[in-house]
Parts: C-alpha cells; structure tokens; sequence
C-alpha cells in the first residue's frame, strides 16, 4: 500500500520537478518529522502543493483541514444567508417605524419600539403571561408523566415496539391536523369528550369555545402531543444508565420508591436536563395548535395569544414590522434566558 | 406475569419477576436475600404495569384512532357522539374531498417542497455534519442551538420582506428554502452524534490505502452513514410535511401545501368534519406508515444526542 501512495506523491511531483520533494512527501505521508525539511525546501512549489505536503498529515485532522472547510461551506453559507443576515435584519427593523408595504420608507426611531412593547399592558404583558403558563404548566406535566412512563418502559416487554410506534404518531403527526381533530373531540355540544364526561356524571366543559378554558384544554392537548417525545427522550437516557448502583442499592434494601429518588434520578439528571430544554424550548415557541384552533389573535379575547401568536398577527395582521421585530427580540432573548436559566439549575454538563 | 417476560440480554430484576432473585443470586452480588413481602409486591407489580402501559398506550392512540373513524362516517354520525367506533362505514367523505381536488394538488405540493427541501438539506448538512463531528467543532456545532432556539417568525418577517421585494412570495423556491431552516439544523443535530459515534480508524486506514481525504469521506464513510441519514432525511421529510407557519405565509392558492389547505378548510367548511376528517386521515397515513415500519430509526432519530446535549 505504501507503493500505491508513493506512486501518487510522485505523480504530482513532476509539476514542481524537486527530486527532494520526493522524499519529503513519503516521510510526510508517513508522519515522519523529515516533512519539515518540505516547507524549508526554497524549490517546494506553490500554495497547491503546500496542502498536501507542506504541512505534514501527523494527525487525521491536519490531513483534512482543508477539506473540513470545504464541506463546511454551503452549510455555513445557509446559516448565515438565512438565518444569520435575516436576524440581523429583524433586530435593524426593531429600531425602525417599518409599518405597511414592504417596500415603504422607513425611519430610525431609536428604542421606541422596545418602550412601547413593554408598556403595552393590553397585548404584550398577557402574551409573555400566557407563554409563561402554557410552557411551565405543559412542560412540567410532560415531564412527570413522560418519567412516569419512561419508568414503567423500561425494562423490556412483549408489544415493547408497538407502543413506541404509538407513541410516536403523535409527535410526527401533522400539529394541524391535531388541533382539528381536538376540535372535534372537545367540541361543546357534539364532541365526545363532554358525552363522556356527562355519562360519568360530571358537568359538561366548554373547552376550547370558553375565553379561561381554552389555554388550559391547549396546554393538555399539547401535553397529549408532547409527552411521548419526553418519554423517548428519557427512555433513551435510561437504557444507557448503568446497573450496578440500582443493583446495590437493591441489596441494600432499598425499596423502590427509593432507588428512583436516589439512584436513577441523580444519574437521569444530565438526560433530564436536555430533555426540558429542548422541550422548553419548542413550547414557548408553540404556533401551529394555538393558531389552528383559536386563529388570529388567539381567539376573540386573545384568550389563546401567547408571544409567537402576538408576533405573527403583528408582522402579517397589522404590517407593524418595527414593532413586531421588537417584540420578537426581546421573545429571542426571553427564550435564551430560559435555557441558560434551566442549564444552569439543572447542573452543569460536561457538553 | 405474561405481559412483562423480559427476554432481553440485561438481567432481569425488579420489574422482572420471580426470576428477579435468580438473577440477583446469580449476580454474585451477595447472599443477601431480597425483603420477603417485596416478592410477592412484585407479581402484582408486573401485571400493575403491563395494565398502566396498555391504559397508557390507549389514551395516545384513541384520539387518532377516532380521526380514522370519523373520516368514515357520514355528518349526522360524525356529530352524534353516541355513534361511538361500531359504524358502517362510508367513502363518501373521501370522495368528496377527492372529487373537488381540495386535497390531492396540496399533498402534491407537500411532496414536492418536502422531497427537495430535504434533499437539498441532505446535501448541505451531511457533509457539514461530518466536519463538526470528526474535529469536535463544538462551537460551530453550537450554531445550531441557534437555529432551534430562535422563533422562526423572527426570520419570517425578513424573508417575507425580502422575498416579497423580489416578487418570490407563493414560488416554490421560497417554501423549499424556508421549509431547509428546520431540516438542515434538524440533519446536522442528528448527523453530528452519527459521525461522532463512527470510529475515526475507518478512515485513516482509507487514506493510508491512498484515498484522498475526500475519497476516504465520500467512499468509506458516507455509505457508512447511509442509516443515519435516511433516518435524519425522514424525519426532516416529516417535519416539512407537518410544517404550517412557512406556507401559511409564503404559499398562494398554486402552491399551498397540506396543513395550509386544512387550515383553510376549516374556515370554508367549519361544519364538514367528515371531510376534515377524511383529509386529516389521509395527510396522516404516510406518516403512520413512516411510524410502524422504521419506529426504530425514528425513535433513535428523535432522541438522538440527547444523553449528550
């Protein structure tokens, strides 16, 4: 094999013609320290040859330096084309009276926009209200019930790959069709949730046609949607935890209650913590259920309008852009806020 | 105890039974017997949990379940929540939504944005994954974290500024582009633990075989990585299929892909559930054959750098 990489070396040694370069490249080829004296030749050719001899390959990654840059670059040039440029845009448009036509003049108006979204009690406030309480309160519940399961999951059983198929479809089905079909299962006169509600004697709900109803009935239709996701997530944690503690603390007597709370809780922590973040993350962000069942606005009193809701009807309702861009930033920042907050309660990782 | 045999390779223990104490005595682990009434807690304990599972099982499953159902029953059922699942049956509803076209140029539309989109991703995040994977790029790895944090509204409103200035709003090229925000950080997030888990020997020998360094990526380790990005390409196919925002905003009446149709279709017809049903029903199909013949990719897809952060 050391012939078919002299043979190569050689070859595109012709273009420098310097018979030492020869040698040079075998030893670097081999990693050899000689690979220096390649870079000290004054006859050793150009910046092309310099990439794949001058610099000896001693490690796999100053072999692929270049090549890691290169297969970088259209992913790298997506970012910043479509996520980079456009978020710099959105912050310069935050400081402007943007309003209307898209391509209507525009002027600086300093930090108006940031007052105003903040001392907006009407719509602003109530929004960052309602994202607090429909993340927090989805979250947490998905996070007790989906460790529920994952703990009830985790030791194998037959049906084992059946139920994870269940699980799934509710996270990969489309969040549209979802919210539809909530409506039609909580509708308030023929949906089946109040027929069963009522045939088991208890009053019948408005759910999602009453104004105080509808951010908690969201809140669990999502829990219904989410959860799975935080029981794979934390079933995929589990499975690479060790065995050895829980196995002694058996021995040790502990009961079961116990070796959950002190042995594979503790262990679970990192899983857990990303497992909220990520989740956190998506519900604050939450759009396609609120929107599909409430619309616009988040219903006739906003009753649904969290700050992603308030920001789309902003941008595409009222053509506020400046305003809308404000908003948006200063939701950025919240949501920033909350990962740090949560990375940071939940124990520092070595990632 | 039939529900909870564990027939894996681990040791069986507490969840597993009686056998649990063989096991236990088997382990080494001591002669310590476990407490007595434990034992007897425990036969209760696995049929308690195949019980939990199956309740558990069912509350995920019957709301889909009753979508299905109702795509096949006609208005007056449809609303008549004592017509619980024992029905005859009815195509009606299909055919309808078949016969207007409502639904079929939309699902065409979604096939189209998300087949390219994903695609195109593909080509863009794999490579890229691979580089951040192999030289333990964390911060630009970290990039990423940018992606799934920020609102995409907030990019919503420069797009559509943009786009909207370039008279692109409702092409095709702005959905694919717009629906490659979601799948390209979603590849890279989940190729990134691929390459990492992939051992590094594979392509150094390559090299020293005399690959180039792209040879060794694109010979060695690509078909390597065929699992993993099928896997990553499904569930980014998926996601563009389910996505509403991005069309809401930048499709027109030609291009709207599936959950914009059904959007608007609640507004034209708040009262035709069987028809909402019926389309929600089909839209969902191919993401329930996604779900039962690669649960497995899609389940370690999903979770994927989880455990690592």
């Amino acid at each position: 094999m050391r012939t078919a990489k002299n043979a190569t070396t050689s070859a595109t040694e012709d273009t420098t013609g310097n018979p030492t370069d020869n040698a040079a490249g075998t030893a670097a080829a081999s990693g050899g320290p000689t690979a220096r004296t390649a870079d000290g030749s004054p006859g050793a050719a150009g910046p092309g040859a310099r990439g794949s001899r001058g610099r000896a390959p001693r490690t796999f990654e100053q072999a692929n330096r270049r090549l890691k840059w290169a297969m970088l670059a259209p992913a790298l040039a997506f970012v910043g084309l479509m996520i980079v440029f456009p978020l710099v845009f959105t912050l310069n448009l935050s400081f402007t009276d943007a309003f209307g036509a898209v391509n209507a003049g525009k002027n600086y108006v300093g930090a108006q926009n940031f007052l105003d979204a903040l001392g907006d009690s009407r719509r602003f406030w109530p929004a960052v209200q309602r994202t607090v309480v429909f993340t927090v309160g989805a979250v947490v519940l998905e996070t007790v019930l989906g460790l529920a399961l994952a703990m009830l999951m985790r030791k194998p059983f037959r049906g084992m790959r059946w139920v994870r198929t269940v699980l799934i479809i509710p996270l990969l089905t489309t969040p549209v069709a979802i919210g539809i079909l909530w409506l039609l299962i909580l509708d308030p006169s023929n949906g089946i949730a109040n027929h069963l509600l009522t045939s088991l004697g208890l009053p019948p709900q408005e759910f999602l046609g009453s104004v105080s109803q509808s951010l908690p009935t969201l809140m669990l239709i999502d829990v219904w949607q989410w959860t799975p996701m935080m029981t794979l997530l934390l079933l995929a944690g589990l499975t690479t935890l060790p065995e050895e503690p829980e196995e002694a603390a058996l021995v040790d007597g502990a009961g079961g209650w116990q070796r959950f709370r002190y042995v594979i809780l503790p262990m679970l922590g990192p899983t857990l913590a990303t497992a909220l973040v990520l989740r956190a993350v998506d519900a604050l962000k939450t759009f396609d259920i609120l929107y599909a069942t409430k619309g616009a606005g988040g219903g006739s009193d906003f009753e649904a309008e969290t700050l992603n809701v308030y920001a789309y009807g902003l941008t595409f309702d009222y053509q506020e852009y400046g305003l809308a861009s404000a908003v948006l930033a200063l939701f950025t920042l919240f949501i920033i806020g909350v990962v740090i907050l949560l990375r940071r309660r939940t124990g520092r990782k070595t990632a | 105890m039939s529900p909870t045999v564990s027939s894996s390779v681990r040791r069986p223990d507490a969840g597993g039974g009686a056998s649990a104490d063989a096991g236990a005595g088997a382990g080494a682990v001591g002669t310590v017997p476990s407490p007595r009434p434990g034992r007897r807690r425990r036969g209760y304990g696995a049929w308690l949990r195949g019980i939990a599972i199956a309740a558990v099982t069912v509350v995920f499953a019957l709301p889909i379940v009753w979508m299905f159902a109702a795509a096949f029953k006609t208005n007056v059922q449809v609303t008549d929540p004592t017509v619980g699942l024992w029905f005859s049956p009815t195509l009606d509803n299909f055919r309808s939504i078949l016969e207007t076209g409502q639904i079929l140029r939309p699902m065409g539309n979604s096939l189209l944005v998300g087949v390219v989109s994903t695609v195109l991703s593909a080509i863009i995040a794999v490579p890229a994954a691979w580089a951040v994977g192999r030289f333990r790029m964390r911060r630009t790895g970290s990039l990423i974290l940018v992606a799934r944090i920020v609102p995409a509204i907030s990019l919503l409103v420069p797009w559509y500024y943009l786009f909207a200035q370039a008279g692109m709003v409702g092409s095709y090229t702005v959905l694919v582009l717009s629906h490659m925000f979601v799948s390209v950080p979603l590849i890279l997030w989940i190729m990134i633990s691929f390459f990492e888990g992939l051992p590094v020997e594979l392509e150094e020998a390559a090299r020293t075989d005399g690959l180039s360094a792209f040879g060794a990526f694109w010979r060695i380790t690509l078909p390597l990585a065929a699992p993993g990005t099928a896997t990553a390409s499904l569930l980014a196919f998926v996601f563009s299929w389910n996505n509403f925002m991005f069309a809401l905003i930048f499709a027109d009446e030609r291009t709207q892909t599936v959950p914009v149709a059904l959007f608007n279709f609640i507004s034209y017809a708040s009262t035709d559930w069987g028809g909402l049903m019926a389309a929600s029903s089909l839209i969902t199909v191919p993401v329930l054959l996604a779900a039962v013949l690669g649960q497995k990719y899609l389940v370690a897809g999903l979770t994927s750098g989880a455990s690592k952060g």
